[in-house]
């Protein structure tokens, strides 16, 4: 699972209301509209200006506060290809695989890139390059099920194939 | 051996569960509200499933209660006719907010619990394991019964000391978010105890538990005693306890007996402070509510304080309580009167302006001070209005005064 695309940086805490404010997401389940207003709380204009495939790179706890799994998808809908961050709220890490959302955690990569570097990323292997600055980062790999559910686009899609979860005793 | 959290997992396990292993278990509660239950039943269609267990469902209209506009008024009707068609408890408009109804009506000691919210930690008051998830991660509750978990170390928090007059829990909730700060206990449960804990009612230990999401934590928990028991109406299983050589991540002793209220300034939860290093700040509008102070305790503190007294011209007093029972509560013991005499105003059990939809909503320039759980920017209206989180006691101070502050005038 490797994406490209260019960088597009935050800082510590980018919270949930940051990331979908709460006035919009109660009115409909269209993530396409919604996704106009990813990240509206921190960069206005992040909708218009975003690629798509472009990558997130944040710092520590990425996606903290609500549990609204909005957050995770107006980024995907957006047109975000993966997200990167020193580390993740643990409700959003787990909404992100769930609906299929690519992430990966690398210790101090936010001091390591810059907003506009091209970047690849290889999520399997939790590995980030940086074209632009010829250099490699290695972060964590994500589980085995993580991966199976992301590679099935989420985890819809995983219980509705298996009927149940499947998982080894410990 | 045991922290009480991984006792509880070893428990639904069948078999020693420790930190990090991770475990596929039932559970026994799941809960998901207005914001989070309509994404929850798209999953779960898409999984083409029955419901497993609808008798462990509970769905809850809080949010946007009532509704505000239209696109929210269909969701709800989504939400009543899922919950008619597969049998599940539904609670309407004007019940109250979600996770003071579960503390209420459902939550006993000992149980595994989802909520597809992240203040779902709130239950660990009467020794739940509660945690909050997404809606896919709630849709798969809803299938299959079962979820994935890592269990978490744990964090002790030994809280001691008797607090001042006009502190209360809320103060020591936030000055824990200023030591251990937002991502300070990032996938780790905190376990709450110490004297003090123990001393506090279980609506006080609620104001703790509540906010353990705010340091990123996975839940908090409070050993289940006789007020739990009471509270609750359910005896406490007696493994629902940590183990005297339980190995802990990091503890923490605070002793209150100094402490002094505190209060949360924009727009970070852990950005906490002495309130009087922000006392004098004009306050346009006061949030007295919310699932962290929202309680009878919560209303009748600020009564004590507002009794035949009148709020500020220049501040708009709003009271949410937590739900039908606290409101009624509150109605007999005259609070409601008290309240509304000084000037308050008294809304319907429910979220209010906390998720920042509606009743309430601040304007760019505008500053409120609230007794909800974050402030961050954009939470409760404009991104450029700034939310502080105080105590019911503050809350009341500051509407009097229409500042900031925690004295008489």
């Amino acid at each position: 699972m490797n994406f490209e695309g260019t960088a597009r940086t935050y800082g510590d805490d980018v919270d949930t209301d940051a990331i979908i404010p709460g006035k919009y997401k109660f009115d409909t389940l269209d993530m396409n509209k919604l996704a106009r207003h990813a990240m509206e709380g921190i960069d206005p204009d992040f909708y218009n200006r975003i690629d798509e495939g472009d990558i997130i790179v944040a710092g520590e706890n990425f996606g903290c506060g609500s549990s609204r799994e909005q957050a995770p998808l107006v980024i995907k809908h957006a047109g975000i290809s993966c997200v990167v961050a020193e580390s993740f709220a643990r409700i959003f890490f787990r909404n992100a695989i769930n609906v299929g959302l690519p992430i990966i955690q690398i210790p101090g990569i936010s001091s390591k890139v810059d907003e506009g570097d091209e970047l690849k990323v290889d999520v399997e292997n939790g590995v980030l390059e940086n074209l632009t600055k010829n250099e490699s980062y290695e972060g964590e790999e994500i589980s085995d099920f993580m991966l199976i559910v992301l590679g099935e686009g989420g985890l819809p899609n995983y219980i509705k194939n298996r009927g149940d979860f499947v998982w080894p005793t410990k | 051996m045991g922290t009480i959290v991984e006792n509880i997992f070893s428990e639904k396990f069948g078999e020693t569960a420790r930190a990090g292993d991770v475990v596929l278990v039932d559970v026994d509660l799941a809960m998901a509200q207005d914001g989070t239950a309509p994404l929850a039943i798209n999953a779960f269609k898409q999984m083409d499933m029955d419901i497993a267990h609808p008798e462990r469902l509970a769905l809850i209209i809080d949010h946007i209660a009532p509704s505000k506009s239209e696109g929210a008024s269909e969701l709800h009707i989504m939400m009543r006719e899922f919950a008619r068609e597969h049998g599940i408890k539904l609670y309407d408009v004007g019940e109250g907010v979600c996770h003071q109804l579960m503390l209420e009506n459902h939550v006993e000691p000992g149980q595994l619990v989802i909520g597809a919210d992240s203040h779902t930690c709130t239950y660990g008051a009467v020794g739940a394991f509660a945690t909050g998830v997404g809606s896919t991660d709630m849709a798969a509750a809803f299938a299959t019964g079962k979820l994935w978990f890592k269990v978490p170390q744990t964090i002790k928090i030994n809280l001691t000391g008797q607090t001042k007059q006009n502190v209360s829990a809320k103060d020591i909730i936030l000055k824990l978010c200023k030591k251990i700060e937002a991502d300070g206990a990032l996938y780790k449960a905190l376990e709450i105890t110490g004297p003090t804990t123990k001393n506090l009612t279980i609506p006080s230990r609620a104001t703790l538990t509540n906010m353990a999401i705010e340091m990123g934590a996975k839940t908090a928990i409070i050993q289940p005693d006789k007020k739990a028991e009471e509270f609750t109406g359910a005896k406490a299983p007696d493994w629902v306890m940590a183990d005297d050589d339980a190995e802990y991540v990091r503890e923490i002793d605070i002793d209150v007996s100094s402490l002094e209220p505190q209060i949360a300034v924009p727009h970070q939860v852990d950005n906490v402070h002495d309130i009087t290093e922000v006392e004098g700040t004009k306050i346009d509008q006061v949030v007295l509510g919310s699932c962290t102070n929202g309680r009878l305790e919560d209303l009748e503190a600020a009564t004590r304080i507002v009794s035949g007294r009148q709020i500020d011209d220049g501040v708009r007093f709003l009271v949410f309580p937590a739900s039908k029972s606290v409101y009624m509560d509150a109605i007999d013991k005259g609070v409601v009167q008290t309240l509304v005499d000084a000037g308050a105003t008294v809304c319907n059990p429910g979220c209010g302006p906390c998720p920042g939809t509606h009743m309430g909503i601040l304007a760019p320039g505008e500053k409120a001070l609230a007794t909800t759980n974050r402030n961050f920017k954009g939470r409760m209206g404009s991104t450029e209005a700034e939310v502080y989180l105080g105590s019911p006691e503050t809350a009341a101070y500051t509407a009097l005064n229409g500042v900031i502050t925690t004295e008489d005038d």
